[in-house]
């Protein structure tokens, strides 16, 4: 446990650390400072390229191996609004969830046993999906929250492979096998979802703003501040008059909805689905999706869904190889950036003794590394 | 259905109870990292597995095909137990030292830890399914595949209890789980470097203090704990006779409800969840079928959280949590 500072400064991984560091920081304390014009011309460029994404000049660089619209839907679309969605729950409320998947696989399966047995249109499907998936988040939350931590995860893990296992043995819903054709959405406002990947991206894409623009409202309202309260210390919060059973009820209830929601959006597209397509590794790919890109910021959990959806494809010459670096790279990022890409700003404030690239306050390094394993838990 | 049951009841509880043991052998290292770094090893299915497949290379290497006996069989046995012990116990003393403890130096969130392990457990899969298991194993092209395990020894009814055949292999099983939980046991409360480890998990800032060595006790908890992993991968290779690289996932998740079941942190408490477990998993797919045990096993760990929410024996290891 001794202080051995001096030796890590010469260490590569800690210069790259400090390098990659500092600069995403002076971005983030730009940002934090830049005036409301600033800001909206940054969201509006994003949302511009967000539109001109799918284009086969941008395509053929990102993804050569593969049809890059198609990509575009899935998996970095789903997987980005999943990690929006995940984020709600681990990022803002700090409840690990490890079965989010479940939540996708019900508003998935919503969409195929509505679509198939009843012949309803994808719209009304999507208001009942979204419906039927809080309904299950507050089942699953209920006898559940009042568990903490890993309690928790556990529980959650299993919730997911209940759901899976549940649909793979109930032949009602087509056992193993699945269901297949599932309708496509009826046109809008004169568009035609058929084969083409290009409606559903656009389709996907309104919903993740749409929920972007709810998540940040709800981060900065009381709701969101609750939920930062019970992440940081459940009991203070309780003692200060936080209902917390509540607010991590109504985290798992949003979560929830925005996973069903993508389950439902992607099921409208892919005509099948079984339930193989919902194993605990995608919870596992979303959760760290959403730690690599800095739990509890939404632009970094952003970030990290769509570069844990797009490099795998994006190197998919490696071909088999690429899931094994796709782990490798994980137990890389978190050793050079434990609090992700982009962490939110106040926690790095709090530990800011340990990130802080440039001159450290005497002794702050070493004291910031020195602290036990107990600390490490926290 | 009642009938069923009672015909069944005999031999689901004897399976019950083996496979019940090596849940609790996988979870006795679930619970030893937990109570000294309050860490889900998310990664230690996949120490597991590869204790599993280092008792299948000793098992080639000896070039055994079939069934032993006698001093052969005991020697081997021995053999394959050191193996699978040191390959698992090794893998998890590598494994802390590559994904946890760079973290554990910065600081980092328990969260951090968590995507490292499961990033680490990627690549362990992955790196048996597309270079080992070709390469090591012999079989091109086939590294998602099934491994076959020859069988070690014959198996044979020892005794009978009422209509209930108690077989060899099955109370070798339940023999050698309980004689290595006593072990651990008796090490932890015993020893010098067991008394670390408590220290460690009650409160690992005066434990510093007081001259506890931390990085030392995290080592050897990962150490003991690997190798009690390797010895339910050679137990399990030699039941279920079949290997394949994610062989370690669903058991490693059963053998952490299992641990969480019994009360994480608490070594007696692995023991009696493993084995809970087991039995209520058997048991229960006589009613529902074998297709539904795992999701009887989930069930069962959401009912006992719910009335127990620090599992059945509590969590001895570790001081209260607020």
């Amino acid at each position: 446990m001794n202080a051995n500072s001096n030796v890590r400064d010469g260490n590569p991984l800690t210069a790259l650390r400090r390098t990659v560091g500092g600069y995403t920081d002076g971005v983030r304390d730009w940002w934090a400072t830049a005036p409301r014009w600033a800001r909206w011309t940054v969201y509006a460029l994003l949302i511009a390229l967000a539109i001109v994404a799918p284009s086969d000049a941008i395509g053929s660089f990102m993804s050569p191996h593969s049809h890059w619209a198609s990509l575009l839907f899935s998996p970095i679309g789903t997987y980005v609004l999943l990690a929006v969605g995940l984020n709600v729950v681990v990022g803002q409320a700090g409840l690990l969830d490890l079965g989010f998947v479940a939540f996708y696989a019900i508003g998935a399966y919503t969409m195929a046993i509505f679509g198939t047995k009843y012949g309803w249109d994808f719209w009304p499907v999507l208001v009942v999906g979204i419906f039927m998936t809080a309904v299950s988040g507050i089942i699953l939350g209920s006898p559940t929250l009042r568990l903490r931590g890993d309690y928790l995860a556990i529980v959650t893990l299993g919730f997911g492979e209940i759901v899976r296992i549940t649909a793979q043995n109930t032949e009602y819903i087509g056992g193993s096998r699945g269901i297949t054709n599932i309708p496509h959405p009826q046109p809008i406002f004169g568009v035609e979802f058929f084969l083409d990947p290009l409606p559903y991206y656009y389709l996907l894409l309104a919903a993740i703003i749409l929920v972007v623009i709810f998540a940040k409202r709800l981060e900065r309202s009381r709701v969101g501040r609750a939920w930062e309260a019970i992440r940081e210390d459940e009991d203070a919060a309780e003692l200060m008059g936080v209902p917390t059973f509540k607010f991590k009820l109504l985290a798992f209830f949003i979560g929830a909805m925005i996973g069903g929601l993508t389950g439902v959006i992607w099921a409208s597209k892919v005509i099948a689905i079984q339930p193989p397509n919902f194993p605990f590794i995608l919870s596992a790919t979303i959760l760290a999706a959403v730690v690599l890109g800095g739990s509890g910021n939404l632009p970094g959990v952003m970030i990290g869904a769509f570069l844990i959806a797009w490099l795998p494809e994006r190197f998919r010459g490696f071909a088999d190889y690429r899931i094994l670096i796709f782990g490798a790279a994980l137990v890389l990022t978190m050793a050079l950036r434990p609090e992700g890409l982009l962490p939110p700003r106040r926690r790095r404030a709090v530990s800011g003794a340990v990130t802080k690239p440039e001159t450290p306050p005497a002794g702050g390094d070493e004291a910031g590394d020195d602290r036990p394993a107990e600390e490490v838990a926290k | 259905m009642l009938n069923d049951f009672i015909s069944q009841v005999g031999p689901s509880t004897v399976g019950g109870l083996a496979s019940g043991a090596i849940y609790a052998l996988i979870a006795l290292g679930y619970t030893m990292v937990y109570g000294v770094l309050r860490l889900i090893n998310f990664a230690h299915s996949e120490i597991f597995m590869i204790g599993s497949f280092a008792a299948l290379f000793v098992i080639n290497l000896m070039g055994i095909t079939g069934p032993l006996s006698g001093i052969a069989l005991v020697g081997t046995m021995l053999l394959l137990l050191l193996a699978s012990m040191a390959a698992s116990g090794g893998a998890a003393v590598v494994l802390e030292r590559v994904a946890y403890r760079p973290l554990r130096r910065r600081g980092a969130s328990r969260l951090a830890a968590l995507i490292s392990a499961i990033g680490a457990s990627i690549f362990l899969q992955e790196l048996f399914a597309l270079v080992i298991i070709p390469e090591v194993f012999d079989r091109p092209s086939q590294g998602r595949n099934q491994v076959p395990v020859p069988r070690l020894f014959d198996r044979e009814t020892v005794f009978s209890i009422g209509n209930t055949d108690i077989r060899n292999d099955h109370l070798f099983i339940i023999v050698a789980a309980v004689v290595m939980m006593v072990l651990l046991d008796v090490f932890v409360n015993r020893t010098r470097i067991g008394r670390g480890i408590r220290a460690t998990s009650q409160d690992p800032e005066t434990a510093v203090l007081m001259g506890v060595n931390i990085d030392s006790i995290i080592r050897t908890t990962f150490l003991v704990g690997g190798a009690m992993a390797g010895v339910a991968a050679l137990l399990y290779a030699m039941e279920f006779e079949n290997l394949r690289f994610n062989v370690g996932f669903l058991l490693g998740v059963k053998a952490f409800t299992a641990a969480v079941l019994g009360g994480i942190g608490n070594l007696r408490g692995a023991l009696l969840g493993g084995l809970m477990l087991g039995l209520i998993e058997n048991w229960g797919s006589i009613f529902f079928g074998s297709e539904w045990k795992d999701v009887i096993a989930f069930s069962v760990l959401v009912l006992v959280l719910l009335f127990r929410p620090t599992g059945i024996l509590g969590e001895s290891l570790q001081r209260a949590r607020a």
